[in-house]
């Protein structure tokens, strides 16, 4: 399993998936428009979940960094874009636009001020701890600002969509509809511009970028920032349908992991696919196991990748 | 006498009995609205003692201590309610259990080769598994949990005494030692020797024909039934166990953060940051319940503890990876 080419498991993980939702159509025992509305609703939950985990991959791709702190500056976004709506009377997803410089730049301060100490061999530890102490930090500051009641904001686009009798709401397919365009925008920045050049660049190789003349502290900081700037998007776009609190992207951050191991460390076209598998896991799985049990086939799928395939489907053999 | 003083391992007993005896004497100079805090701070200490001979002396960074700390809150609530048998029994069934998971998650990580980052993350995952499927177990009463019933009467054999007894102090003091006479032995035997020695450098290690793999798992099984040990006196103390108290991941971060403040691979580092972690959350308590008058606007807000923790792990991580204790032991054998 570990020499395969990723596109050829790719292929046959997608066939499995067919395989599995027409299994599920023809003998599953479920009706079939309860079938097809968990397969949109997955979709629609996988692009989300991919929103999250693009920033994740390419941080964890390039620096190798475990970032735990992930889910909670999705949530940091999220405050961002709550107060522009709720203070400022800005429209939520102009006020994506506003957290996503911010959420670059809480990024790059990171790395600059703190993990770029810990950037030597060895080092794991000490990142781990400070990302996790982050995440911590942070989010028991917006307890302390906050509180711990939800909020939600009334949403912009109201309604619904329907597509093949299964219903999706209109601001569950934007969120997904700027998963996809981040993704392609990332992509683009990643191979076609000069930024793009210089990080992969130190991916492959930070010693010899270094002495090539990159100043590799400062692309490390680029980088952590572009992968926060990326859940100061989805943090924008989950807020018309997410409820509010201090933990509400906690969460993100297990399954986001799973996501990013799934797909491939640093593979942007892997966090789309994880995220949807994943998605669709979770919800055509909650047919069967209700509750937190379609949850645990996530997990068993996530132990089975780390164990037979740990670069992912679409990461090089290590 | 005083050549046994003379030896490191000696010397280290002896501090352990006289700390533990001066320790014992605590609930009688403690005021009683302090007691709960003390009793947290020792099963903090616990689980730390638990986490550091797996990631500090062992170096495997595990994320999950969770699981082993849920699966002995667990076995004793199980085997007491279902079944009425005693904690005391719940305490090596459920450290064998747990030593049983730890070794064959750690084995199937370890063999192939998932190290560092990677390993933490599936130590992780292994916990939450746990956490997802006791959710979903009808014989573990899914979500809802187990309520330990109240007796009527003090019992030692059932692990149960009046609110504030003394004995619910020294019981995880006594466990403690126990952890730390563990701990002591295991770093000045052979097995811990090799343990030390395959963390340091594993490759020249296995060219000394030192079984990598085994002295590894070793650690791992020590470890997960320390923390085990303490699940179990967690499930008697609070009387209530449910999925998220036992097996969430706030419970792992518990076992990690007082060995990073007080020093990780040091015997008395996770005994002195739980020394610090433990008052600390009553010391931000009686901030918020009464805050200065520039800390007024915090009044009656949550959170506080959590993060002043957060921020000494993130100032320890940057500026003092040995820890308190561990620098300050650095400095005096220098």
């Amino acid at each position: 399993v570990r020499g395969t080419p990723g596109i050829l498991l790719a292929a046959l993980a997608a066939l499995a998936v067919l395989a599995t939702v027409a299994i599920v159509y023809v003998a599953g025992g479920k009706s079939p428009q309860l079938v097809t509305q968990a397969i949109l609703t997955g979709i629609l939950l996988g692009g989300v979940y991919a929103l999250v985990s693009i920033g994740l991959t390419l941080i964890f791709g390039v620096l190798g960094i475990v970032n735990f702190a992930q889910g909670t500056l999705l949530t940091v976004a999220m405050y961002v874009a709550y107060v522009l709506v709720t203070a400022a009377g800005l429209n939520v997803y102009v006020a994506t636009l506003v957290a996503i410089p911010v959420l670059f730049a809480v990024g790059y301060a990171i790395q600059a001020t703190m993990l770029n100490r810990l950037m030597r061999p060895g080092g794991t530890e000490g990142q781990l701890l400070v990302t996790l102490g982050l995440s911590l930090l942070v989010a028991n500051l917006l307890l302390l600002g906050f509180g711990g009641l939800e909020k939600t904001i009334t949403p912009p686009l109201n309604g619904n969509l329907h597509i093949f009798g299964a219903i999706a709401p209109i601001s569950r397919v934007v969120a997904f509809a700027g998963a996809i365009l981040l993704a392609i925008a990332l992509t683009v920045v990643l191979q076609k511009t000069r930024l793009g050049l210089t990080i992969r660049s130190v991916a492959a190789n930070s010693q010899g970028a270094q002495l090539v003349g990159v100043n590799i502290r400062r692309v490390f900081a680029l980088t952590f920032g572009l992968g926060t700037a990326t859940v100061g998007a989805a943090g924008g776009l989950l807020l018309p349908f997410l409820s509010l609190t201090p933990s509400t992207g906690e969460q993100f951050t297990i399954l986001a992991f799973v996501i990013v191991v799934l797909g491939g460390l640093g593979s942007v076209r892997g966090a789309i696919v994880g995220g949807l598998t994943v998605g669709l896991v979770q919800t055509v799985g909650g047919l069967y196991l209700p509750g937190t049990g379609a949850l645990l086939l996530v997990f068993a799928v996530f132990i089975l990748v780390l164990f037979f395939r740990p670069q992912g489907l679409f990461g090089s053999a290590p | 006498m005083s050549h046994l003083l003379r030896s490191p391992a000696g010397r280290q007993f002896a501090i352990l009995v006289a700390g533990t005896a001066v320790l014992a004497f605590v609930p009688f100079v403690l005021p009683a609205d302090r007691h709960a805090v003390a009793v947290r701070t020792l099963t903090f200490a616990i689980m730390a003692v638990g986490w550091n001979i797996m990631s500090g002396f062992g170096g495997m960074f595990s994320f999950g201590h969770a699981a082993f700390f849920g699966i002995g809150a667990y076995a004793d609530a199980y085997l007491l309610v279902a079944h009425g048998i005693s904690p005391w029994v719940a305490m090596p069934v459920g450290g064998a259990l747990a030593a049983c998971f730890g070794v064959a998650a750690a084995f199937a990580s370890l063999r192939y080769r998932l190290a560092g980052a990677y390993f933490a993350l599936a130590t992780f995952a292994f916990a939450q598994m746990l956490l997802l499927l006791v959710a979903n177990l009808d014989v573990l009463k899914k979500t809802e949990g187990f309520n330990i019933p109240i007796l009527a009467e003090p019992s030692w054999a059932k692990l149960q005494f009046a609110q504030n007894s003394n004995n619910y102090f020294w019981i995880p003091l006594g466990l403690l030692a126990f952890a730390l006479v563990v701990n002591i032995v295991l770093v000045h035997s052979r097995t811990g020797q090799f343990v030390m020695a395959t963390r340091d450098d594993q490759t020249a290690a296995e060219a000394l024909g030192i079984p990598v793999m085994r002295y590894r798992l070793v650690a791992v099984a020590v470890s997960a039934a320390l923390t085990a040990m303490a699940g179990v006196f967690y499930a008697q103390y609070y009387l209530y166990v449910d999925p998220d108290n036992a097996f969430g991941a706030s419970v792992s971060v518990e076992a990690i953060v007082p060995a990073i403040i007080g020093g990780i691979g040091t015997i008395w580092g996770p005994v002195v940051g739980a020394m610090i972690v433990g008052p600390l959350s009553e010391v931000t308590a009686s901030i918020l319940r009464d805050p200065p008058q520039a800390l007024a606007f915090l009044q009656g807000k949550s959170g506080l503890d959590v993060a002043s923790y957060a921020l000494l792990v993130i100032l320890i991580a940057l500026f003092l990876p040995r820890g308190v204790y561990g620098s300050l032991a650095a400095r005096f054998r220098r």
